[in-house]
């Protein structure tokens, strides 16, 4: 049987699973939380501590289940799942899923790391602390860049980071309020623009000229001395390389802007460029998608700030810092520091398994995932190309670094099937594909990501699918219509999640709005 | 429920004859006289094999024969003929049709036909009740028409299953045919009607995915309601986006007209060339500002819908002081486009050629360049 075939008889499990409030039984617990040990306080002595308006005077409302039907609850979820561990996730473009080594979730989880205070005494955490010391040593090679903070708990809070160390360094300069613009380029990851807002910033967008790249033109015209800084990714979200970046980084600076570069993904540029030889000030490292630690949805997760050394003052506090005679330690004492961006120093975990992989990688292993990143993304962009309906975003660019977007828009000329369609049939072969996020301008998007993890066996075996599918839309156009059939979920009604009135993603939100929407209003 | 079902049965027919439309009586004698063939029936039954199974429960109301009754038949979907027609239809017809299902509370009105029937229902039922348009013309420049009349089909199936619950409103534009024919392209902005805010169906936006136009225009009405400074002059033009800003600031606005605002009052409604002149001779130049927006599809800036914005207006507010703004959703549509700045002034469009920052949203801008 070849592997198209089989993953043709593919099924997923359906357990039906109730949202684990409604399974919950007063009276029964998986965990018994320690109480205070002998020689401490009371909890009543220690609750009498708070200030009075503190103190809950109802029980909170958790979910209260017994430990054997909490496993059973959790693992009918992960069947009802798919991820990097059971399929071939390449379909996931722009966020970088590769095989994560279990050794690092081992050395992670080791009660050393995994029992760790962040109010320790620095002291007594020599280790953890020497481990993100060494990490920023590592960075130093990889980006060229001289200083490092890995508080941030992901991409986007990365962002936030850059955008709240640019007023930091304007404040300090005395022209917080002259300088409150930003630029970044329309295939630069969404939160290039969103997040500089939230930090007050009017941000402006540049398009893309015909050959992909960021229109120089339109920069120059968005350029004055209003621009406090420049937020870009490289390679963008069509896995096109700006070539001309250093002339972008030139005029910013020019101007007085600061340069700050979006490296979320960095998957296609290791040992190969780097942020200080492309004149970036600063920037920011998924430590989570690049470098070995797993992509956590949403956290936990490290966003890793990388600075030049004039920019240190501003960065946020603490900072780990070694000497000779303290040993490792948190530096405080960073008076004009941008704050806190995040509570404590990082994400402990996430740095372990990050360190973990570039030790055990080298700076030759580094290179070689990059250079297979790349080898493998072009194979893939191959294959795909020569599937029936689909295209590549900017074909007159014909080389991507380690992504690629492309559009089903001949597809849906053709057959009326479209991304979304593709998408639903992908879940009938145990399988996994994304469209695209911002901005909505490729017809019919999708977003291809095979990272050096995958074979030559995976890429073709998703392909197939895809050509397969590619296949059905032009000749069993029923079977996509039902598509998918083999999946957990069928079709899903899409109001929901566009409607604040609708959506719930708390169950005291969903309690709220469940009775008349997804039933009928109760007399 | 109740809905229309309008087919324009002469729609198109210029096209295949190379007339470029097929608007008037002496137009339409010549493409039949040129072997020109019906072709809207084809394309709205197309529609129709879509919706068919979805039209039970619904009573359509239509003209007689070729003008709707005829295919519904065919089908046998229940319906009430609403008046009997001749052998050669006219758009008079049409605007009567829409406005006795407007009378007849028809929830939704379906039409077959080009740019031409978009201006006719446009005129009898305005944005009253939500539309959709099957193309089946020469010209489809009105962002009130599906894709294609098989994309008609499913979004009107969507909306007779009760799945359709978001509208906004779409341009209705028509070109100048006889101008067309010798070689120009001059369009018009007619009207708004209401349609479905469905990305993967309508015309205008090019693929699927974010936050409806709606929220879209509402969050850029707010941010520009929001930088309004006092004491400026604001002149706010023609256009749906435009229009929710007029409605943010509370004021009695136009969709089609220029209307003026300052300090939060109203000082214009609906003005002309002249009278924005005088009103804008009373302040300083720094203290003069014009919002305007993108026409959707060919991306008109100056010079469809809004001709009260003459050259000699343009010329008296500085440059720096006009905004353009459009929703993220109309800008995608426009994606690879430039900007157009058709004035009727050939040195003043020169002046304005450039780049200009968008208002997309909240803080956010586009560069595009206008040419």
């Amino acid at each position: 049987m070849n592997n198209l075939e089989r993953m043709k008889k593919f099924h997923q499990a359906k357990w039906n699973e109730p949202i684990i409030y409604e399974l919950s039984t007063p009276g029964e617990r998986a965990v018994l939380v320690p109480g205070p040990c002998c020689d401490c306080v009371s909890t009543d002595e220690a609750l009498g501590t708070l200030p009075a308006g503190m103190v809950r005077k109802e029980r909170a409302n958790l979910p209260e289940i017994a430990q054997l039907q909490l496993v059973r609850h959790y693992n009918h979820l992960s069947q009802e799942n798919i991820g990097v561990d059971g399929n071939i996730d390449i379909g996931q473009g722009t966020c970088t899923m590769k095989y994560n080594p279990k050794i690092n979730d081992r050395l992670a989880g080791q009660p050393k790391v995994a029992d760790m205070h962040p109010l320790q005494p620095d002291e007594t955490a020599q280790g953890i602390l020497e481990v993100f010391y060494k990490t920023g040593e590592l960075f130093k090679e990889i980006s060229g860049l001289d200083v490092f903070s890995m508080q941030p708990g992901g991409g986007s809070h990365g962002v936030l980071a850059l955008a709240s160390i640019v007023r930091a360094y304007w404040r300090d300069k005395g022209e917080e309020d002259k300088r409150d613009e930003i630029i970044t380029t329309l295939f630069s990851h969404p939160a290039d623009c969103a997040v500089p807002i939230v930090k007050g910033y009017k941000v402006t967008i540049i398009p893309p000229d015909e050959e992909g790249y960021p229109d120089i033109e339109a920069f120059k015209a968005a350029l004055s001395d209003r621009t406090a800084a420049i937020f870009f990714t490289n390679p963008e979200d069509t896995g096109i390389f700006n070539v001309r970046i250093k002339e972008f980084t030139r005029l910013a600076h020019e101007k007085g802007a600061l340069c700050c570069y979006d490296q979320a993904n960095a998957n296609g540029l290791l040992g190969i460029t780097r942020t200080a030889e492309a004149n970036f000030d600063m920037s920011f490292f998924n430590l989570h998608k690049t470098f070995g630690a797993p992509h956590g949805c949403g956290g936990p997760a490290t966003g890793m700030v990388a600075a030049r050394k004039e920019l240190r003052p501003y960065l946020p506090v603490p900072l780990v810092e070694y000497s000779p005679e303290k040993g490792y330690y948190l530096d405080f004492d960073l008076p004009k520091s941008c704050g806190k961006i995040k509570s404590f120093w990082g994400v402990a975990p996430v740095v372990v398994k990050a360190y973990s992989w570039i030790m055990a990688l080298g700076a030759d292993g580094l290179r070689e995932v990059s250079r297979v990143a790349i080898l493998n993304n072009n194979y893939c962009m191959k294959k795909i190309l020569a599937i029936r309906g689909a295209s590549i975003s900017f074909p007159n660019h014909p080389s991507r670094i380690e992504q690629a977007r492309y559009s089903w828009q001949q597809l849906k000329e053709e057959t009326g099937f479209g991304t979304a369609d593709v998408q639903r049939c992908c879940a009938d072969f145990g399988t996994h594909y994304w469209s695209s996020h911002e901005p909505f301008v490729i017809p019919e998007p999708f977003t291809i990501e095979p990272s050096e993890s995958y074979s030559k066996q995976d890429i073709d075996d998703y392909t197939a699918v895809l050509a397969e599918i590619s296949r059905m839309c032009y000749e069993e156009p029923e079977a996509v219509k039902h598509a998918p059939v083999n999946s957990t979920v069928h079709h899903i009604d899409h109001d929901y999640f566009d409607d604040p009135a609708k959506y719930a993603i708390t169950w005291r939100a969903y309690n709220k709005k469940y009775t008349g929407y997804f039933e009928p209003k109760k007399g | 429920m109740k809905a229309g079902f309008i087919v324009n049965p002469v729609a198109g027919m210029g096209g295949s004859v190379a007339l470029k439309g097929t608007d008037g009586e002496e137009t339409l004698r010549r493409a039949i006289e040129l072997g020109a063939q019906p072709r809207a029936s084809e394309r709205a039954e197309t529609a129709l094999r879509e919706f068919a199974d979805a039209a039970r429960g619904t009573l359509f109301l239509t003209p007689s024969g070729a003008m709707g009754a005829g295919l519904l038949t065919k089908y046998g979907i229940e319906h009430e003929t609403l008046f009997e027609t001749e052998a050669r239809t006219t758009a008079e017809e049409t605007r009567r049709a829409a406005r006795m299902m407007l009378e007849e509370g028809a929830e939704l009105i379906i039409f077959a036909g080009g740019d031409g029937t978009a201006r006719d229902v446009c005129a009898a039922v305005g944005d009253k009740i939500p539309v959709v348009g099957i193309p089946a013309g020469v010209k489809i420049h009105s962002a009130v028409y599906a894709k294609r009349p098989i994309d008609a089909g499913r979004l009107i199936k969507n909306f007779l299953e009760g799945r359709v619950k978001r509208f906004t409103e779409a341009e209705v534009m028509d070109i100048d045919e006889d101008a067309f024919r010798e070689g120009r392209v001059s369009a018009r902005l007619y009207g708004y009607m209401r349609v479905p805010d469905d990305a993967e169906y309508m015309q205008e936006r090019k693929s699927g995915g974010g936050a409806g136009s709606s929220e879209e225009s509402a969050n850029l009405a707010a941010f520009l309601a929001g930088s309004m400074k006092p004491g400026t002059l604001y002149l706010i033009g023609s256009g749906s986006t435009t229009m929710r800003l007029k409605e943010r600031l509370g004021i009695n606005g136009t969709l089609l007209g220029v209307d003026a605002v300052k300090d939060g009052a109203q000082l214009g409604k609906d003005l002309t060339a002249e009278q924005i002149k005088n009103l804008l001779a009373q302040e300083k130049p720094e203290d003069r500002s014009l919002i305007i927006t993108v026409i959707g599809g060919q991306g008109h800036i100056f010079g469809r819908g809004n001709q009260q914005l003459s050259p000699d207006v343009i010329k008296m507010i500085p440059h720096e002081n006009i905004t353009v703004a459009a929703t993220p959703g109309k800008m995608a549509g426009l994606f690879g486009k430039s900007l157009i700045a058709d004035t009727g002034d050939a040195a003043l469009d020169e002046e304005l050629k450039g780049y200009v920052p968008v208002v997309t949203g909240h803080s956010r801008r586009m560069m595009v360049k206008i040419e």
